[in-house]
């Protein structure tokens, strides 16, 4: 049979209008940013597509960082919106070995509101700040109409101080660095779909959400082997390290059985049929250092309280440039994806 | 096809006239239908698809294929050899 | 630690199994696994880059997702699109598209559309909204068959009379039996799907093994089973037998599951069914009994007059009958990705070309 004779039915190719998937961190979040946002704000700073900037300002270098959070449940296991905006900025500005030191923070408050919940919110977030020694200097609060968004959404901007000279970003891989995950995966995105309705979960995962920017210190007080960092958020690890791979054009081979996933986290993502390595993670890190390195930066942060799980799970390759795979168990490779859109139980 | 997962009965209950249960995966708790192997008792597996307890696990016959290959494995260590006849070596790198 | 689940997972036993395969076969083999939960476990561990050469592994039609016709999609996004309509779904489906759109854009255009983990939760929300219509997408094979076929004895049972079904059930024997008499049938081997036996038993695969003289084994999910399951079919291969083994003792009993088998006539019954990509099959699908039509969400909204055409050549209907490879088909990785689905196969994350997308796009 000649299959190049094959038509397949009509795709849907361009969507007019946006879809969930656009925000979920995978293959359309990063085609929305490639053809809509870069070529109009294109910048060199941009175009590094980082998770935060790094300005030269008047002999200091500065990392600048903004994110937007609208969390479904408001209130999940382990942790709320509020403690998941502070964390979730002073991570990123602190990714590229920066010290996190102030943020503002914004509020979309819907009409009707529970006026209890947002104080709890904010003592949330007032706890994660001093947590992560950061201070909230200057803010701002809008109310929507009833259904003009979903409770509450909450913007934080952060800005850090690089106490150094290093270039700690995506593009930065070298051949033979040693990939190291902070801790356990998938316990964020799991604490939220376990959260849902209509899953039957009866128990919740707990989220990991928590300030990685002491870690982070911690690390460049024993070396400066650090060539990028990066708290894998929505998308996953998976997401993380194909941006990796891609920005510095190498490849990443990961090693089966080595990603760590709590066991009750694993049993979630079983009975759903969805893959730790694409669910987002709230309070981890993956950093690509160099091999001499890797043990004494290991060391370290097994010695923290947020990376007493690290592990090596991988390393950096020459073949396969821009591709990550994982030697399966039975010695086969196979490809890591990035993910098409949110992640979906499979049932079927 | 269709997905189907290993989960132990923790609880057994009535839900508007339908027996229901607790199942436990790992530490995670989620709730199925046990209309379907109504005979099952706390403690034991079942296999769960779409919400719906479908067997009952035979411990006896999922240890009886685990053991018979582990026994080979066994063997094979034993004269030195892994499974395609070469000498054992870094068993780390795998 | 996951009992059950991660014993079978076992490297050093699958190493084994693998080993003994190696030493029994002699000749090529072409050995079809029809579930797409099996094409999963083999493209996610690479169990076919491990197989010795003479084994070839093509990948069946086994995933509900991909064979579901672009009618009845077509006809789940007219429902979900209606102003007064919960529409309810396994997750998988939201993404395959109809003819013009899927049932994220239903949704993203103000359609109310909602993932369930059972058919049992699309009931509780029925009985949570009253004044609603709750429509729940009953797909799948003969697995999924008595959950959703529950879902309505119970609303039968309970008087939820604004619930009802959108059914698009497939049957596996018919379907091994058209790829079996097909002139360019190659497969010489079956791995049964080992969930679907769980429910139907094996009785029904006596009378294929025999017409066809093709072995066929009921088996697992993980590595250990698949590569048991592979192990068998070879062997009888190898030894000229064509018989119905059973490798997933632990789950599939001779008989299946006699109390779903029950519920599943007294709901549903046998009727043709269109699979997309491959086309109508006779008595290969279920369909609400007239006793039980007013839980069927075609009857209910009047959805006949929406008739699609199933594009008259499509390859993932090549691909599901096994006689070509994914990576083969000339939009595979180009035009065709898992973003930009062209075919139900690439659409489904258990899909053959979504499995090849995904884990295997180097050589």
């Amino acid at each position: 049979m000649n299959i190049e004779n094959l038509t397949c039915p009509l795709p849907i190719m361009d969507h007019d209008t946006i879809q969930l998937a656009h925000g979920a961190g995978g293959k359309l979040s990063s085609d929305l940013i490639d053809t809509l946002f870069l070529p109009r704000f294109s910048n060199k700073t941009l175009e590094a597509m980082e998770d935060q900037a790094v300005l030269d300002f008047q002999g200091e270098r500065l990392s600048f960082s903004t994110d937007t959070f609208v969390v479904d449940p408001i209130f999940f296991p382990g942790g709320n919106i509020g403690e998941l905006a502070i964390n979730g900025t002073v991570n990123d500005v602190a990714m590229c070995g920066a010290e996190p030191l102030y943020l503002s923070v914004a509020f979309i408050l819907e009409e009707g509101f529970p006026m209890e919940d947002l104080h709890q919110i904010l003592i949330s977030m007032e706890n994660a700040a001093n947590n992560a020694g950061v201070t909230i200097v200057t803010g701002d609060t809008k109310v929507v109409n009833k259904g003009s968004c979903d409770k509450i959404f909450i913007n934080t901007t952060g800005i850090g101080v690089l106490n150094h000279d290093l270039n700690i970003s995506s593009g930065n891989l070298q051949i033979g660095d040693r990939i190291i995950v902070s801790g356990t995966l998938a316990d964020h995105g799991m604490a939220v779909m376990t959260s849902r309705k209509g899953l039957s979960f009866q128990t919740q995962v707990k989220s990991d959400t928590a300030p990685l920017n002491g870690l982070v210190k911690n690390m460049l007080n024993v070396s400066h082997g650090i060539h990028s960092m990066r708290d894998p958020t929505r998308g996953g690890a998976a997401t993380t390290l194909n941006e990796f791979a891609k920005s510095s054009q190498v490849g990443i081979s990961l090693i089966d059985n080595t990603i760590p996933v709590k066991p009750n986290v694993k049993g979630a993502c079983e009975v759903l049929g969805i893959d730790p390595l694409y669910v987002a993670n709230e309070g981890k890190l993956i950093a690509v250092v160099t091999e001499n390195d890797a043990p004494i930066i290991l060391e370290t942060m097994k010695n923290h309280e947020f990376g007493k799980d690290a592990v090596i799970i991988g390393e950096v390759v020459a073949e396969h440039p821009g591709i990550v795979t994982m030697k399966t168990s039975l010695g086969a490779n196979r490809i890591v994806d990035m993910p098409v859109g949110e992640q979906l139980p499979r049932i079927c | 096809m269709c997905l189907g997962i290993p989960g132990k009965v923790v609880e057994i209950f009535d839900e508007n006239g339908l027996i229901m249960g607790n199942i436990d995966y790992a530490g995670t708790i989620n709730k199925a239908c046990l209309e379907y192997v109504s005979d099952i008792e706390v403690g034991q597996y079942t296999v769960v698809h779409a919400g719906f307890g479908i067997s009952i696990i035979d411990e006896d016959e999922a240890m009886k294929t685990y053991e018979t290959w582990g026994e080979f494995v066994k063997a094979s260590a034993e004269e030195g050899l892994d499974i395609f006849g070469n000498p054992l070596k870094d068993k780390n790198i795998e | 630690m996951m009992k059950y689940l991660d014993e079978f997972r076992d490297p050093e036993i699958a190493k084994q199994i693998l080993s003994e395969i190696h030493k029994t076969v002699t000749r090529p083999w072409v050995i079809m696994e029809i579930c797409g939960g099996q094409t999963h476990s083999i493209i996610r561990n690479g169990i076919d880059q491990v197989l010795p050469k003479e084994i070839e592994l093509v990948h069946g039609p086994g995933c509900p997702v991909c064979v579901t016709p672009l009618e009845i999609i077509d006809k789940a996004i007219e429902i979900a699109g209606r102003p007064n309509v919960i529409f309810t779904s396994f997750g998988d489906m939201l993404r395959v598209p109809g003819s013009n759109k899927d049932l994220f854009m239903v949704k993203s255009e103000g359609g109310d559309v909602r993932t369930v983990y059972s058919p049992l939760e699309a009931l509780t929300i029925a009985k949570e909204n009253p004044d609603k219509e709750i429509v729940f997408f009953a797909v799948g094979f003969e697995t999924t068959a008595p959950g959703n076929a529950m879902a309505i004895h119970q609303a039968a049972k309970e008087g939820i009379i604004n619930f009802s079904e959108l059914v698009s059930h497939v049957l596996v024997p018919p379907a091994m039996e058209v790829l079996l008499s097909s002139p360019e049938n190659r497969v010489q081997g079956y791995l049964a799907a080992g969930h679907v036996c769980t429910v139907m038993g094996l009785d029904e695969y006596d009378p294929i093994a025999k017409k066809y003289s093709v072995p066929i084994v009921a088996t697992g999910f993980e590595p250990i089973d698949v590569l048991e399951g592979i192990f068998m079919v070879v062997k009888q291969l190898e030894e000229n037998r064509h018989e119905v083994e059973n490798q997933y003792l632990r789950s599939v009993q001779k008989e299946g599951n006699r109390t779903a088998q029950e519920l599943i006539a007294e709901i549903y019954e046998v009727s043709n069914r269109k699979w997309r990509g491959i086309g109508e099959i006779p008595m290969s699908g279920l369909t609400v009994r007239e006793k039980y039509k007013s839980f069927n969400a075609e009857e209910k909204f009047s959805v006949d007059d929406i008739q699609t055409e199933e594009p008259e050549l499509c390859i993932s209907g090549v691909i599901l009958q096994g006689l070509n490879k994914p990576n083969e088909c000339p939009a595979f990785g180009k035009e065709c990705t898992p973003t930009t689905p062209l075919g139900a196969t690439m659409v489904s994350s258990e899909g053959a070309c979504s499995a090849y997308y995904k884990y295997q796009r180097i050589d």
